[in-house]
């Protein structure tokens, strides 16, 4: 018994954290279904290539959150390791786009083969500059905002010089294919992408010790330290591996419309993951980490935009009123808040916040 | 000897005095090349045309800061220019600097933008008319004749000169009732919110004939969703799709017939300029400048059933 008993505390401890994602989820799907109980409907189309392909809102959102996921699971290591965050990702998935575009214009022709250097040697480049990050984070110990502060602003002009052109287009099925549908497969390839990169970013955290370290250097990088663990070599991975997140997100934003524009190429995306991590909530100041919750945060954000777009909300008032969501969801993942609803739960029922906190006693 | 190398400086001197007055020396004040696709086609042109190959030595610099820009054209007048072709970041703070070119003797000219100062201040400014752009590509979609105009309007960052000018015309058909507007949103410029724009309307099953995107970037973000959902577009297609910046590429769509119209806004002013500088070195004087001392840019539209494949070469942006 006691043992049942601990595992379901165990469970709502390790879980707790995704009920802010999954309650905002499910507000906006009650909410659409209330305005439109067809908003969620998925149908069959033929597509202009002729493939049999899936539509509807739900797959939009999915798919273009795409990007997002990507980038918020690599956000999530980089806050949890160094508690601050990464605002260059949106820039250097431009570097990255720009990098996948100059291999494969160099060609005269677009091959799998080109398209698989072309994705090697951006990743390779991403992670370059993201190493170049967290080193300053790493080594010389600077705030992450300000040390990614340098790549954020000068980084889409590095991407301009990589190109020269504005806007270069590369045309191939090949890019089709990754950036929108394979033929014969009906989901969109973008959404097999994450699928992939979750199970690549499940595989190590199950095969290796990186959650452990990671939350530990985050926590108490003394600590860590004293205990063996090489704080600055995990903070340094931490930025790899979101460098290659990067990359992933550029080479999906690129695909999508066969071409590059370095000025508007996941314009503004920074924020975007930033705030999926903490609607995922994840400590913004480090430590405890769960990747789901942001993978999820960043599907509420796609989910949120749909809405609005659907709602045919005017152009200039659509920040606004992603803000006021957005303002809510924070607001109710706050630990005064949930504190407080924990409270009122209790006076209500007599029990459920009880275990909490005697187990936080313990 | 020391005779012998004051004779061959003097000589070198007299030589570059000749030169110097062959030539005549332009100081150009622009923003960079990588502000986008219409400013590289702009910097392309005016170092094409005030080039040594036609009589002119030019001093070039390029920043998107005010500031700077103001330093670079005293530097400028400081090196003794004939002439200075601006344009400029910012509208205000160029007062000073434009009088002491005044009085230097320094002809000055505005291209692109403008600068809010007294018309007296430059010999002439050539600039784009936003609205007769959007006018034009309007007027385009009026004169296809389409029992009903259901439109997807996507629209570039809001508040920017391309912006407003590209929006107001459609916005009277709107108001008039000639055009229903199925969805008007701004993208930013940024192409794959537009395609997401787009696969909105899609997804929510209501009808639209025409897709008006204000550049071509979004533009082709919308086609990408019309792609996916299996919707014809461009010439013989069920939707018209109408671009602007024209690039080569978006003009390569129009040739293949998968767009139907790309409206320029054309960078193309030093030509225009050019002819105004020979006519003042030959005595003449400049004509056809409205009350602003303005002369405005001919704009241009392509019609993908009309392009040709030399319309490309000529008018295209980028590669």
């Amino acid at each position: 018994m006691a043992r049942k008993g601990s595992l379901a505390a165990r469970l709502r401890s390790e879980y707790s954290q995704l009920l802010v994602p999954l309650i905002a989820i499910v507000l906006i799907v009650v909410f659409n279904l209330i305005r439109d109980p067809g908003f969620f409907s998925i149908s069959v189309a033929q597509n202009n290539l002729g493939n049999a392909v899936l539509q509807g809102n739900l797959i939009s959102i999915l798919n273009g959150a795409s990007e997002l996921a990507v980038l918020a699971m690599g956000m999530t290591l980089v806050t949890a390791a160094c508690g601050g965050q990464d605002i260059s990702v949106g820039a250097v998935a431009a570097i990255a786009g720009s990098v996948f575009v100059k291999i494969l214009r160099a060609g005269a022709t677009i091959t799998p083969l080109t398209v698989a250097l072309g994705i090697v040697s951006c990743c390779l480049v991403a992670m370059l500059f993201a190493s170049f990050s967290g080193v300053l984070v790493a080594v010389f110990k600077i705030q992450p905002m300000i040390a990614t502060l340098i790549l954020y602003t000068c980084g889409r002009s590095i991407a301009y010089w990589i190109n020269g052109g504005a806007t270069p287009t590369v045309d191939s099925p090949i890019i089709t294919g990754i950036g929108s549908f394979i033929p014969g497969v009906p989901v969109p390839t973008p959404i097999l992408i994450v699928a992939l990169m979750a199970v690549i970013f499940g595989l190590i955290f199950k095969f290796t010790n990186l959650r452990l370290y990671v939350q530990t250097v985050g926590i108490n990088q003394g600590a860590a330290r004293l205990n063996g663990i090489n704080a600055v070599g995990i903070k340094l991975l931490t930025f790899v591996l979101l460098g290659a997140c990067c990359s992933v997100a550029g080479v999906i934003g690129v695909s999508r419309l066969s071409l590059i524009n370095h000025e508007t190429l996941l314009l503004d995306v920074e924020m975007d993951a930033i705030l999926a991590v903490a609607i995922g909530g994840n400590l913004l100041g480090g430590g405890k980490f769960k990747m789901v919750g942001s993978v999820l945060g960043a599907y509420a954000i796609q989910a949120l935009t749909i809405t609005l777009y659907a709602m045919k909300v005017p152009s200039t008032d659509i920040k606004a009123y992603k803000a006021i969501v957005i303002i809510l969801i924070v607001a109710v993942g706050s630990p005064v808040v949930k504190e407080k609803s924990a409270q009122l739960w209790k006076k209500l029922t007599g029990k459920g916040a009880s275990g909490r906190i005697r187990r936080e006693a313990a | 000897m020391k005779k012998i190398l004051v004779l061959a400086l003097a000589l070198i001197m007299a030589l570059s005095a000749f030169s110097a007055l062959a030539e005549i020396t332009v100081g150009i004040v622009n923003n960079p090349p990588s502000e986008s696709g219409y400013r590289e086609a702009n910097v392309k042109n005016f170092e094409e045309v005030f080039s040594a190959d036609n009589g002119y030595v030019a001093k070039t610099a390029y920043t998107l800061k005010n500031d700077e820009q103001l330093q670079y054209a005293q530097q400028f007048i400081t090196d003794g220019v004939d002439y200075l072709l601006i344009s400029a970041a910012e509208t205000t703070g160029w007062d000073a600097v434009l009088q002491s070119a005044q009085e230097a003797g320094i002809g000055v000219f505005l291209f692109d933008r403008m600068i809010d100062c007294d018309p007296s201040l430059f010999e002439a400014a050539v600039v784009s008319d936003m609205a007769n752009e959007g006018d034009l590509a309007v007027n385009w979609l009026l004169a296809q004749g389409l029992d009903e105009y259901n439109v997807i309007h996507i629209q570039g960052a809001m508040g920017s000169d391309a912006q407003l000018g590209r929006t107001g015309a459609l916005d009277a058909q709107f108001e008039a009732g000639t055009m229903n507007k199925v969805v008007q949103q701004t993208a930013t410029w940024d192409e794959a919110e537009a395609k997401k724009i787009v696969e909105s309307v899609i997804n929510s099953g209501d009808a639209f004939n025409v897709i008006y995107a204000e550049n071509d970037g979004m533009a082709k973000g919308a086609v990408a969703a019309l792609d996916e959902a299996g919707i014809t577009h461009g010439v013989d297609g069920d939707v018209i799709v109408m671009g602007f910046d024209c690039n080569k590429w978006a003009l390569r769509e129009l040739l293949a017939g998968n767009w139907n119209y790309d409206g320029q806004c054309s960078p193309f002013q030093a030509e225009v300029i050019d002819s105004m500088i020979k006519t003042l070195e030959e005595g003449g004087e400049i004509e056809g400048l409205n009350e602003k001392g303005q002369i405005i840019n001919e704009e241009r539209g392509f019609d993908a059933k009309e392009i040709t494949e030399e319309d490309i070469e000529t008018y295209g942006l980028g590669e």
